[in-house]
């Protein structure tokens, strides 16, 4: 089968190609690799450890969720936007609390989006027009591995030819295997984000005088030659990755860099652009958005949905202990929250929905295998950039998709709350 | 004993093995600890050798490894070890600050402890 | 099946004006009387109430990467809450509106379809996502052409055949429903960071003008006899004097005739209007504008009103957008679409202590006013102008020499001087604003089933506490305002959804999309799609919206 969607990270390639004799696919990276190969799956529906049948697990989640006065419905990054449709339906039902990956990810630069906007473009312009290439943060070359091939670095576009028209700048706090692949690296020290964005900004904007010598272990000099890189490109893109908005500052690093890209605007075109990690966390947040009006953080304690980070981001939730049960969907939050928020996710009950095997299977009192989007289901996924593409069914299995099981635990909902 | 900015982040092995987490690949791609050469020799590890990492917010025993980053920068990568000694504060925004965390970081003989019994240690 | 007794019906496509009389419904349709047994039927007393065909809103923005962009970098628009979940679902919104909101909103107000103004091809998979999401309504999507380098090619090569393949091929790959041009040429010239000032100037890169872009355009559009006109949003949209670049456009439909409706189309023409040199004498160019329109028998606006409030602009004309966030100081978003177009969004309000703001609510009315009934249909160009939800508003507005009266002595005096507002003494009849709401947009978007209440339209239709026998329109405007804001009921497709403001009913209705794939050689084009699928980030076969994929697909074949 040809064209094949990769239902991995933000890159969301389309042009693999799968063996199903061999049970391989072609063309992809090894995480796109990884993610086509066979690996352990959870072997049946259980409710505290005893196989049971789907039927039977999905009345006992729906009776925990009905029964709670405030759960967590988390996840949504590695699903399609169907399943993240019913996801949110079912939180707002609920009265629960609607969060998704990007809150421990990107979700900071979604508050710097709302101070000042997201000028910003596809994939595609980056790779037809963009002469300067910024990586701030970011290291493409082990999260997301084929993007400098087929949208950033190598990629062959319409005015940028090949890879020497095209500069690359990598700017982070340690020499990445992106930053070997860079026409300049320009090692920062951890946390300075913000300060070099401003010195950036002063020296574009004709105020270099006041920019002292040295700012977060860059010189000056340094400082001036990447301002007039930025400036002279007749088209750049700002590619930051969680380099920028998980080091101190978080999202105002991120409403700095903005500033940065309107200013340049004034003189030339430039483009910033979030790195984001999960193929579908842009739907999780782009589906709740024009479902009920946030992206991320959303209560629905009030019978209407309601936006703070401060309160409703799961590790809020959580450290907080503002929820009662939990249902995880797609993700693994035991292996990346922080360790006080597993703390309190092993004490309430939680019903994961999952192809894997993984850390919150074991905190888990009702676990729901699903099929693999991609491979075993098809439904729509939102590129890093908002680009729509349908993933495939390749393989047929007897799994049940996120879709199939969350529109029944819809339905139960529905009747049991009338 | 030395105090480092601690920073966490993706790797292609962890990437790899990350619907994998019960696994050895997965426990290997995410227990240890990137030093630069100067604070190996500081602290007399030797590759393999087990380090105690301690910050306001916990404690975990990784593995030791070398790497070409600047004095002073530790990575471990992100999952269950290094989430044990982030911090988890948010300021607000939802997210916990997983990178730029001081920690102290010294030569053990404690072991390293399997996922599992991470889990259970929380 | 549906018995509405004793209504007062105005449908002017059937030439009723206010007439006494019973309608009936079945299986979606509008029946004769006699195929029904009216012992079945659910039985609505119309007495003494407006009958009238559900409302057409043929331009807005209600789906896709605009909107929702502009969703997310705007939560403050989220905080007014319309609905608390229940029976229907938990619905919030300012202008901006979520998904379920814009149906519902639109439903209550007796609207029954509306469609989305702008998508790039690309995004149409998103754009129909979140059209599937809106409950209620009949929709439909324009996809864009004036920016896309696919189509300069065509024109380049002077090839018609060419170009229509290309047409054919895209609303079917994005079941679109017609051909959107925004600032032809000038997207493009953003990519360098400029615009084209003039339908003469080159698109930088190609061997095209924008006066070339939008003609051709027209003749594959009426080669192709697609159900709607080519729809354009001029060059210069916002720029103080661009009146006479559109008067120019509008000229472009000179000596092409269409049967059934007009050549072109132009859209939100009151940004399209201004006088002057710059913002310090801006003036309206509303009655030259108005003088072209109604001097040419093929060409169609819509007003693009201005309502005071809470707005925001998002349109494809993304160097406009970003002209815009220099202006104010806002927030801006950007999106450069592959090799397709971009798209813009920034945060605006009307206010009428502005003289600029005014000025822009003065010439929407003054386009309203002064073009004749059958070419001006009444939009807000949502959210550019202002929430759709104050059709009402402008509908009395038309109607009411007095209620404008009103408004002006509230409003900056600069429109005194600046605009003809103040002297127009025409009162539009509710025959004529039905018209313009109903019966034109459903003409000028080639729609005969909709916007009617004849034999076989299909039941879509709006029920108002007025009776435009004892009404009069001029003085009791407060009371039309209030009765158009909220209809006794809405019916679509003969379910009767909506009623007195309340959700009664949870129906989705169709998506109409456009398919002239059997109309040309839609291969002729394939091998020049392809080549430029270089220039794209995804495979020529993961491009577009299959048709399985829509909720409620409704196909309009052109042969």
């Amino acid at each position: 089968m040809e064209d094949i969607v990769c239902t991995f990270c933000g890159s969301v390639c389309d042009d693999g190609e799968f063996d199903v004799e061999k049970r391989r696919v072609k063309r992809f990276c090894r995480l796109g690799s990884s993610k086509f190969a066979e690996k352990e799956r959870i072997k049946a529906p259980m409710v505290e450890g005893k196989e049971v049948s789907y039927e039977e697990a999905i009345d006992y989640a729906v009776e925990i969720l009905v029964n709670a006065k405030h759960p967590l419905l988390y996840g949504w990054a590695s699903t399609v936007n169907e399943a993240i449709r019913l996801g949110v339906i079912l939180a707002e039902k609920l009265g629960g609390v609607y969060d998704q990956c990007a809150s421990v990810c990107h979700a900071p630069g979604v508050l710097a989006v709302i101070e000042e906007g997201l000028p910003g473009g596809t994939l595609g312009s980056i790779k037809n027009r963009a002469e300067v290439v910024i990586f701030w943060g970011a290291n493409p070359a082990e999260a997301h591995p084929r993007h400098g091939l087929r949208y950033s670095i190598t990629a062959k576009g319409l005015l940028v030819k090949d890879r020497k028209q095209r500069k690359v700048i990598v700017v982070d706090v340690r020499p990445t295997k992106t930053a070997k692949m860079a026409d300049i690296f320009v090692q920062i020290k951890p946390g300075y984000d913000y300060a070099i964005l401003s010195a950036l900004r002063a020296i574009i904007s004709g105020n270099a005088d006041v920019v002292p010598k040295e700012v977060g272990g860059v010189s000056k000099e340094k400082l001036i030659e990447l301002a007039e890189i930025m400036k002279n490109a007749k088209y750049g893109a700002v590619l930051y990755g969680l380099g920028v908005s998980q080091s101190r500052g978080r999202d105002r690093n991120v409403e700095n860099a903005i500033k940065l890209i309107q200013l340049l605007n004034r003189t030339t075109r430039w483009i910033i652009w979030p790195m984001r990690g999960h193929y579908n966390v842009v739907g999780a947040g782009e589906v709740p958005a024009w479902e009920v009006g946030y992206s991320y953080a959303i209560d629905f304690s009030r019978g209407y949905p309601r936006f703070s980070p401060a309160e409703f981001s799961a590790v809020e939730v959580l450290n907080r202990k503002d929820c009662d049960a939990a249902l995880i969907v797609a993700s693994d939050p035991v292996a990346h929250f922080p360790a006080s928020a597993v703390k309190y996710l092993k004490e309430i009950p939680v019903i994961q929905i999952d192809p894997y095997p993984n850390m919150t299977t074991l905190v888990s009192k009702v676990v729901i295998p699903s099929a693999v989007y991609g491979i075993e289901a098809e439904g729509s996924t939102y590129r890093m950039d908002g680009i729509v593409l349908r993933v495939k069914k390749i393989l047929e299995t007897n799994y049940w998709t996120d879709e199939k099981i969350l529109e029944e635990m819809l339905k139960r909902v529905e009747k049991l709350k009338g | 004993m030395m105090v480092v900015e601690l920073i966490t982040g993706r790797t292609l092995d962890q990437g790899a093995t990350v619907e994998e987490k019960l696994g050895e690949k997965y426990f290997n791609a995410v227990n240890y600890i990137e030093l630069d050469e100067e604070s190996f020799k500081q602290l007399g590890l030797k590759e393999g050798d087990r380090v105690k990492v301690t910050s306001d917010f916990g404690e975990v025993v990784v593995f030791a490894k070398k790497s070409d980053l600047p004095k002073g920068v530790a990575f471990i990568p992100m999952g269950p070890y290094a989430n044990m000694v982030i911090d988890p504060s948010t300021d607000g925004t939802g997210m916990p600050q997983f990178k730029g965390v001081k920690a102290k970081i010294e030569k053990t003989t404690e072991r390293v402890k399997t996922i599992k019994e991470l889990l259970e240690a929380i | 099946m549906l018995w509405i007794k004793n209504g007062v019906v105005v449908d002017p496509k059937n030439r009723i004006n206010a007439e006494k009389m019973d309608l009936f419904v079945k299986d979606g349709k509008i029946v004769e009387e006699s195929k029904v047994k009216k012992g079945d039927c659910k039985v609505i007393d119309a007495s003494g109430k407006l009958v009238v065909a559900g409302g057409i809103d043929m331009h807005a923005h209600i789906a896709g990467g605009k909107i929702n962009t502009g969703r997310v970098m705007r939560p403050e628009e989220m905080r007014v809450v319309r609905n608390i979940a229940g029976k229907f679902r938990a619905t919030v919104g300012r202008v901006l509106l979520t998904a379920p909101a814009i149906g519902y909103e639109y439903a209550k107000m007796g609207y029954t379809m509306s469609f989305e103004a702008a998508t790039p091809p690309i995004t149409s998979p998103h754009t129909h996502e979140e059209l599937d999401a809106i409950p209620i309504i009949d929709k439909g999507a324009l996809p864009v052409f004036g920016n896309w380098h696919l189509v300069f090619k065509c024109i380049e090569e002077k090839n018609l055949e060419k170009l229509k393949s290309l047409i054919a091929w895209t609303i079917e790959r994005s079941k679109g429903f017609g051909v959107k041009i925004v600032n032809p040429g000038g997207v493009e010239a953003w990519m360098y960071g400029g615009n084209v000032k003039g339908l003469d100037e080159q698109v930088p890169g190609f061997a095209v003008t924008p006066r070339e872009i939008i003609t051709w355009l027209m003749r594959a559009n009426e080669e192709l006899n697609l159900p709607h006109s080519i729809h354009l949003h001029c060059n210069n949209l916002g720029i103080p004097g661009n009146y006479q670049t559109t008067i120019e456009s509008i000229k472009l439909a000179n000596g092409l005739k269409n049967e059934k409706r007009q050549i072109l189309h132009v859209t939100h023409v009151q940004f399209n209007s201004y006088a002057g040199n710059s913002w310090r004498d801006v003036a309206s160019g509303a009655a030259e504008i108005a003088k072209i329109v109604n001097s040419m028998d093929n060409v169609t606006i819509d007003m693009g009103q201005a309502i005071f409030g809470h707005a925001t602009a998002m349109t494809g004309d993304a160097p406009f957008q970003f002209t815009l966030h220099k202006l104010i100081g806002a927030r801006w978003s950007n999106k450069d679409t592959e090799v397709e177009t971009g798209a813009g969004i920034v945060p605006i309000g009307y206010l009428p202590s502005n003289p600029v703001h005014t000025l822009q609510w003065a010439i929407g009315l003054e386009l309203g006013l002064l073009i004749e009934s059958d070419k001006v249909v009444l939009t807000t160009d949502y959210p550019n102008g202002g929430p759709f939800t104050e059709y009402p508003y402008v509908m009395a507005m038309l109607m009411s020499k007095k209620m404008r009266e009103g408004e002006l002595k509230r409003v900056h005096q600069y429109v005194q001087k600046a605009t003809t507002l103040p002297s127009i003494e025409t009162e539009k009849t509710l025959y004529e604003v039905i018209h313009m709401t109903r019966s034109l947009p459903a003409r000028v978007m080639g729609l005969d089933k909709k916007g009617h209440l004849g034999i076989g339209a299909d039941a879509d239709i709006a029920i108002y506490d007025l009776n435009p026998l004892t009404t009069d329109f001029s003085n009791e405007f407060d009371r039309v305002y209030k009765a158009f804001k909220v209809s006794e009921f809405t019916i679509k497709d003969g379910d009767v959804v909506a009623k007195k403001g309340e959700l009664v009913k949870e129906v989705f209705g169709k998506t109409f999309w456009v398919d002239a794939s059997k109309k040309v050689d839609v291969e002729a084009v394939i091998p020049d799609v392809k080549s430029y699928f270089d220039f794209y980030t995804v495979q020529f076969s993961n491009y577009g919206v299959d048709e399985r994929w829509l909720k409620k697909s409704k196909r309009i074949e052109v042969i």
